[in-house]
């Protein structure tokens, strides 16, 4: 999952630094993702691992790493999987 | 046709006093307004009130007229945020024929739009827009950046309301600052506290908010949840009438957005950063005639004092 998230990020998330030099727990925000970005990221994030973020997790440190995003899919894919 | 927004009750009656008292005349539209009697003074009042305040900082006064280039709203991408707000000008270009149909169409009130083609214009949604393009082609900014005073400019909404403070035209009373990202942060914190204390000497219980944009859709409740976990937008509120108060002025700090659409530098070559603020004219206009009564006359002497001196 990691890999896929990085790929998104390298494509919708518009570093100024290159997203492979980055560790899991990078902060984002300080590698240049704006919050425009971080929409975009989000709604591919959606598309890629067809979850749904909720309005309360629509915060800036769900966003915030490739770690945090991990968590947060991981958490929503769980979530549906038990409906 | 945008939604119509009904008042509450309470701004319902207030719309109804202010249009007896002939202070605002209707036009038809909801939201947009003649302005009658001691209206227009009051509220250039408190625009020299904010000039006065301002003269300080010594800013550059530059003023545009209510509109903008549609090129000027494209690069700063407002059409994603705010869509549902803009207005776009259109004209007529075509054959004598279509002009003839167009006549028709419009002396029987029905739908003339196809015979309409854009234009390279649009009515500026916020007072702060031209500005920058404004800045930026003078090249890099001086050691300090710049303060500039954009003056009372009037900017458009599409939201029509029953509540008389929320027009679709008003004035934003402006001042833009454009520099290193600490000095313009800081300055943009220092205006939030002076105008609580300017809005308070004319009797008005003000105090400051964080506050969000009204981002469209989904995305843009991200967008105003990061804005407010950020403190990028300061809004001071009043009470006018409605179960809430009333924004009647905003602080925004819009980091590097605005700087980089218009490729905007430091002296030194560094990336700029901005932010403006913005005050409703119209707003604190009606705030006054809410507390202390439609008649100027009647207003205590502190108040008047304050907005009728120099």
């Amino acid at each position: 999952m990691k890999d896929d998230i990085r790929q998104i990020v390298k494509e919708h998330g518009r570093l100024s630094v290159d997203v492979d030099a980055l560790t899991a727990d990078a902060d984002l925000y300080q590698a240049g993702m704006t919050s425009h970005a971080s929409v975009n990221v989000m709604l591919a994030l959606e598309d890629r691992f067809d979850v749904e973020f909720p309005d309360r997790m629509l915060k800036r440190s769900v966003f915030e790493s490739i770690a945090s995003i991990e968590a947060s899919v991981t958490e929503l894919r769980a979530q549906a999987a038990t409906r | 046709m945008a939604d119509f927004r009904p008042g509450a009750p309470d701004q319902q009656s207030f719309l109804n006093e202010l249009l007896d008292s002939r202070l605002l005349i209707e036009t038809g539209v909801p939201g947009v307004y003649g302005r009658g009697g001691d209206f227009e003074e009051v509220h250039l009042r408190v625009a020299r009130m904010i000039t006065r305040a301002g003269a300080p900082d010594r800013p550059e006064r530059i003023s545009f007229p209510p509109l903008l280039p549609r090129r000027d709203l494209e690069t700063v991408g407002y059409l994603k945020s705010f869509p549902h707000l803009a207005a776009s000008i259109f004209a007529f270009s075509g054959t004598e024929q279509q002009a003839a149909e167009q006549y028709d169409r419009a002396s029987r009130h029905e739908d003339w739009s196809e015979f309409q083609l854009m234009t390279e214009l649009v009515l500026t949604p916020a007072a702060c827009y031209p500005v920058y393009p404004a800045i930026a082609a003078r090249g890099r900014l001086p050691a300090g950046g710049v303060t500039v005073d954009a003056g009372s400019a009037y900017v458009f909404r599409h939201e029509p309301s029953g509540d008389p403070a929320r027009m679709q035209m008003f004035h934003q009373r402006e001042i833009v600052r454009i520099g290193e990202p600490e000095t313009v942060a800081a300055w943009r914190d220092t205006w939030r506290d002076r105008a609580v204390e300017l809005l308070r000497g004319i009797g008005l219980d003000a105090r400051f908010d964080i506050a969000s944009d009204p981002f469209f859709g989904r995305s843009g409740r991200m967008l105003a949840a990061s804005q407010r976990e950020q403190e990028l937008k300061f809004e001071v509120v009043v009470q006018i009438a409605g179960p809430e108060p009333t924004a009647v002025a905003s602080f925004n700090y819009h980091q590097d957005h605005f700087a980089t659409a218009y490729g905007i530098e430091l002296a030194d070559g560094g990336g700029a950063h901005t932010a403006c603020l913005g005050f409703g004219l119209e707003r604190i206009a009606l705030a006054l005639f809410r507390i202390h009564g439609l008649e100027v006359e009647t207003w205590p002497a502190a108040v008047r004092g304050e907005l009728w001196s120099a």
